[in-house]
């Protein structure tokens, strides 16, 4: 199964919607491009709902801290939101859980995003 | 319920991401096979995952004239999975560590790091040209020696 996205503006907030299998060849590149392309169009505030995500491999997690990292340095913010299980002890097993801003509801975390 | 018998299979097969995927859904059939429960059975499927990919990536880096081999092998106590390719070779005392600070933001390295933190022993072996990790998961508890 390959990795969805869908697209969705909140309060000047773009919302990824992911789901699927974020790994080598299938969702890292879909995530990559799906970034760039809200950054090209001038956004840099970014929320990943990866609740319908089943699985992330080395890559997908390596894929989400590039992303991570790109948006930083474009001067925006990249927040999670909703890791399943598996995702979260995957975060926390490469401590990168803390290093992320990770949300469990959506409202909250759109309200955290700076204004 | 676990099934005890010592059994093994290899199969060679091509540099793509199709052989990982293939050598993923191997290790979780044998996996639960062996008998391990719904947690370790995916912790083993992405362990194995993570040496397919290295074995494609890294090893043989997508040469469709390099083949990777992969074994599954259960016995009493063990689970025990080996992945080779016919790349460079690999120094695992080369390999930074991705928690380190100055590598946590690094957008790879974690697969080697993965494999030991969900496998009970991982050992390397040089081929000349190759790699080979023996991937192995205890199917019962260590008994602590005293």
């Amino acid at each position: 199964m390959s990795m969805k996205v869908k697209t969705r503006q909140v309060d000047g907030i773009t919302i990824l919607d992911l789901s699927g299998r974020i790994t080598l060849g299938e969702g890292s590149v879909t995530i990559r491009d799906a970034v760039r392309d809200v950054l090209a169009k001038g956004s840099n505030k970014i929320l990943l709902n990866l609740g319908d995500i089943s699985y992330i491999d080395s890559s997908g997690i390596g894929e989400l801290v590039s992303a991570f990292t790109t948006v930083k340095n474009s001067g925006g913010e990249l927040k999670l939101l909703n890791l399943t299980k598996k995702v979260h002890d995957l975060l926390q097993i490469t401590k990168l859980y803390t290093v992320f801003d990770v949300k469990d509801d959506e409202a909250t975390a759109i309200s955290s995003f700076t204004k | 319920m676990a099934d005890s018998t010592t059994m093994r299979v290899s199969y060679t097969l091509d540099s793509s991401l199709d052989s990982v995927n293939k050598i993923e859904l191997t290790a979780e059939q044998w996996a639960e096979r062996a008998g391990f429960d719904e947690d370790t059975v995916p912790h083993i499927a992405m362990a194995v995952r993570e040496a397919a990919v290295n074995a494609v990536l890294h090893g043989n880096s997508y040469d469709t004239n390099k083949h990777i081999l992969a074994s599954f092998e259960t016995t009493a106590d063990d689970l025990i999975i080996r992945i080779s390719d016919q790349g460079p070779g690999l120094d695992p005392d080369t390999i930074p560590d991705p928690l380190a600070p100055e590598n946590i933001l690094r957008g790879s390295g974690r697969g080697i790091f993965l494999i030991r933190a969900f496998m009970d022993e991982v050992n390397f072996r040089q081929l000349h040209p190759g790699t080979e990790l023996t991937l192995i998961k205890h199917r019962k508890p260590a008994q602590s020696g005293t």
